[in-house]
């Protein structure tokens, strides 16, 4: 038997050839081992192409897994700290998953694409800590990454682009529910879900279809502006979306070293992921006693005053910036669909209530020279940028 | 029908019997759930031929601790005390140690031991003082965790400076390099390095053989009793000292499952079906049975699963059961001799050569063995004129890569035979009947999974602070209502009640704090 010679380097997504052919700035990174664009032409227009057209992402290098078996319920229900039994099939879940301490190891999306059958899908891998936690079920867990190609179809017009593309009955899909269609002959599954806090798709389908996929949707978006984007562009939709990414809002608790730089789902605002009335998840003992006991961390959303941007800054309490810091930054970004001076942030409680003011510790340069400045800022409640088309069923037309 | 009990062990094995003793006195009500007919556990004598009778499993007593003697008013009748070891050698020129001497080699040798032994014995007095608490937590700020960790350091450091660093150079160590650098008998070097490994999968070069050999000493300096009418009286007196406390003990009982409800303990349920009802079960049971099995792993937390899983318990001592129609004949040794503990460890590297094929699935061509001719002292235990030997035979992998079957067994008894008749050339002669026990055998009949007398390897990462398994060191499992008191707990195996009594202590402290 002669087996496929490993793959040297860095792997080319099945949609490799289209995106070389709109490329003009070759400025690629690495995900996961796949060839990543950081951005094809500019990361301004391509961000632009999320809030006003169709933005189009290669998804393929997001870690995928599948999960079946007649304890796949079972199972994910002790991995993840929401109840998966509400998530019916053809609907997707957000998830967290915790360690024992009830630290993230991370975030992401659960497919429930047939009855018993989930697709789990993040940012980072996973395979170890998801193989431990089969000990014990009947459940299998695939590694698909390379199996699956993956676009991300975001913006207003993503909905017109998909319709004239043939997919009838895709108005009917509500957020965070998921569709399949026949494409070529292939199984196209289409989510309506992003990264992006706009109305928005993604696309999954075998890789063998990805450049006909590619073709017959581009054709199809000619009139509505679409255009391929890369990860700056999306970055900055994510911080306006106040999503999390991880290494930047959380560390994977598995990846750690020291103690307390890790975050629990609760540190992260995401209390309404974890449900107590599970009688057993990981971190739930560790969980329920941080809730009794108060958490030492909040995430903040910060509206801030000016517009320099306040990446990695220090947190204060007031603008004296006396008592030592009280937090940091962890994504920052100029908003240009709010207007805003946005960021995402870390803080010690009690500080950090929506409403509240803190003060951030801006360096920026002007010509060579530094400057500072202790900007004003308000912490907000919700996204920065949620617009009611992110929701509507049916979408709007354009 | 349910019945509701304060508590519910699982297994009467020795230290379920304590334990459950411990709590009833503290005024709960103690059902004690045993699968087999009698109780004991591993600990427990029982007739393999007609007539004949043996401990089945433990056979020596060198651990049971006094505060176990003290607090359940126990008093053993032993049949020998203070054995002295044989180290049988081919020519006769035998070894006799004792604790604190030894005959039959050079005067360099007389004194090192004693030096050695002095020492040994320092650090498993340490240690001892260990055995009888439960182990502190790392990384808390609970202020008793505290004060032992505290104590502990204290203690060492108390040694003085050169004993602190012998100590701390020795504790990682393996018997085989200390044995070498301190003794020329060959015989000497082989019978330490014998009792460093008996009951664990280790050889003399493996790391942590001097943990193993001072946490033999630890239990009473490393003396030898055997008891008359075998380890199963100690069983009995304890399980007469539980009930007279108004334990209910059922024999005859295998728990199924440790019923889990709304994410805690809420009772047991029987193989027959029946349930118990309890918000405390006590498993006596070794912790990988207790949580894989027992509870099931996806009603704990993943990390803590994993751990448990890892936990390492692969037995490698076989038990070899003889009767006799006469003794023996081993020539150099007295007849009162075969009252004593007899061992073949021919040297150093005979030790560590037997346990090469078990780290392949192989038995040892030629095994070590600890044999005791029980009936020498206690008439009870066969006819009179009659005999029986109980032997621990190393190394006889759990998990054989042939597999254990009838003719595996012959053929490793065989072999077995064949070594012991290099010391006793009439032995085959002898034999009326015989029975040997592989730890597959001993899963089989003790529940114990490998087969490892320990519950778990007794080694530095499953010792101490994090025994069976780091975050569920102090009997307490995370999981609530689920405790641990059996030889997977902290302090380890041995027929000691140590983790019995350490394990009620802590729950009722719990129930006081609670």
């Amino acid at each position: 038997m002669t087996q496929a010679p490993v793959q040297q380097g860095r792997l080319k997504s099945p949609f490799y050839s289209r995106l070389e052919k709109l490329d003009f700035v070759n400025q690629w990174h690495e995900w996961k081992g796949y060839s990543s664009t950081d951005e094809l032409y500019c990361a301004d227009t391509e961000y632009f192409a999320i809030r006003n057209a169709t933005a189009v992402f290669d998804l393929t290098p997001m870690t995928k897994y599948r999960v079946t078996g007649p304890d796949a319920l079972d199972y994910l229900n002790r991995l993840v700290t929401r109840d998966m039994a509400k998530i019916r099939p053809g609907r997707v879940a957000y998830a967290v998953w915790c360690d024992d301490s009830g630290q993230v190891i991370d975030d992401g999306t659960i497919f429930h694409l047939r009855e018993g059958e989930y697709r789990l899908c993040s940012q980072e891998r996973h395979y170890a800590w998801l193989m431990a936690n089969t000990i014990g079920f009947d459940v299998t867990v695939t590694h698909e990454t390379e199996d699956v190609a993956a676009l991300a179809v975001q913006g207003p017009t993503s909905f017109s682009v998909l319709d004239r593309m043939g997919l009838d009955g895709l108005g009917e899909l509500k957020p965070f529910g998921l569709m399949h269609f026949d494409f070529e002959g292939a199984e196209l599954m289409v989510s309506r879900t992003g990264f992006t806090a706009d109305l928005g798709y993604e696309l999954w389908i075998e890789p063998g279809k990805a450049e006909a996929l590619w073709d017959a949707l581009f054709e199809a978006g000619e009139l509505h502006g679409i255009r391929a984007i890369g990860t700056h562009a999306l970055e900055l939709a994510r911080i306006e979306a106040g999503f999390l990414a991880a290494y930047e809002e959380f560390l994977p608790a598995d990846e750690t070293v020291r103690t307390g730089v890790s975050r629990s789902p609760l540190e992260l605002g995401l209390d309404w992921l974890v449900d107590f009335k599970k009688p057993n998840f990981n971190g739930r003992r560790a969980l329920a006693q941080e809730k009794r006991k108060g958490s030492t961390w909040r995430l903040v959303k910060l509206d801030i005053e000016g517009n320099k941007v306040a990446e990695n800054s220090y947190i204060f309490a007031n603008k004296r910036a006396s008592g030592g810091n009280i937090g940091f930054i962890t994504s920052a970004a100029w908003s240009p669909v709010c207007k805003q001076n946005i960021a995402l942030g870390t803080v010690k409680m009690p500080h950090g209530k929506p409403g509240d003011t803190v003060w951030v510790e801006i360096y920026y340069q002007r010509e060579m020279h530094w400057n500072r400045k202790m900007a004003e800022a308000v912490v907000v409640d919700k996204p920065f940028w949620f617009p009611a088309r992110r929701g509507a069923t049916p979408p709007g037309p354009f | 029908m349910t019945d509701k009990y304060d508590a519910i062990v699982v297994g009467a094995g020795h230290n379920g019997l304590v334990c459950s003793a411990l709590l009833a006195r503290a005024g709960k009500n103690v059902l004690v759930l045993e699968a087999n007919a009698q109780v004991g556990g591993a600990a427990v004598t029982r007739e393999f031929a007609e007539g004949h009778s043996v401990s089945a499993c433990a056979h020596l007593l060198y651990q049971l601790q006094p505060e176990v003697r003290k607090e359940l008013q126990l008093s053993p009748k032993l049949a020998g005390e203070d054995m002295t070891t044989i180290a049988l050698a081919e020519d006769g020129q035998h070894l006799r140690l004792s604790a604190d001497a030894v005959t039959g080699v050079s005067d360099d040798d007389a004194a090192q031991y004693r030096r050695f032994r002095k020492r040994m014995t320092r650090f498993s007095d340490l240690l001892r003082k260990y055995l009888n608490k439960a182990p502190p937590r790392l990384g808390t700020k609970n202020l008793s965790d505290l004060f032992t960790l505290g104590q502990l350091g204290f203690d060492i450091r108390r040694l003085g400076k050169e004993e602190m660093q012998e100590f701390l150079r020795l504790i990682g160590m393996n018997i085989h390099d200390e044995v070498t650098e301190r003794f020329e008998s060959p015989l000497l070097k082989g019978a330490i390095s014998l009792d460093a490994v008996l009951g664990t999968h280790l050889g003399p070069r493996s790391p942590n053989t001097i943990v193993t050999y001072l946490y033999r000493l630890a239990g009473d300096h490393g003396r030898v009793a055997a008891v008359r009418g075998g380890m199963g009286s100690v069983s009995e007196e304890l399980a007469h000292a539980a009930r007279s406390s108004g334990v209910t003990i059922r024999t005859g009982m295998p728990v199924k499952r440790i019923i889990v409800g709304n994410g805690r303990v809420t009772g047991v349920e029987t193989a027959s079906g029946e349930t118990f009802s309890s918000y405390m079960v006590i498993s006596n049971a070794d912790p990988k049975r207790t949580i894989m099995d027992l509870v099931g792993a996806r009603h704990v937390e993943a990390g803590f699963a994993r751990r448990m899983h890892h936990l390492r318990s692969r037995g490698n001592a076989a038990k070899l059961h003889l009767a006799l129609d006469g003794l023996p004949t081993i020539d150099g040794l007295d007849k009162k001799d075969f009252g004593q503990r007899l061992v073949i460890a021919g040297d150093e590297h005979y030790v560590e050569r037997a346990f090469n094929p078990a780290k392949y699935g192989e038995y040892s061509p030629e095994p070590v063995v600890e044999m005791t001719f029980p009936s020498f002292r206690d008439e009870s235990l066969a006819p009179t004129g009659k005999h029986v030997m109980s032997a621990v035979v190393q190394y006889a992998p759990y998990s054989l890569r042939e597999g254990w079957s009838d003719a595996t067994k012959k053929a490793f008894n065989d072999t077995v035979i064949a070594t012991i008749a290099k010391y006793a050339p009439d032995i085959a002669q002898r034999i009326t009947a015989s029975e040997l026990l592989t730890p597959a055998d001993i899963e089989d009949e003790f529940h114990i999974t490998g087969g490892h007398w320990h519950h778990g390897e007794l080694t530095l990462d499953q010792f101490l602070f994090v025994r069976p398994v780091h975050g569920a060191a102090q009997y307490k499992m995370p999981l609530d209502g689920l405790w641990l008191c059996g030889a997977g707990a902290h302090p380890g195996g041995g027929v000691s009640g140590a983790a019995g009594r350490n394990a009620a202590r802590t729950i009722l402290k719990w129930e006081k704090a609670a």
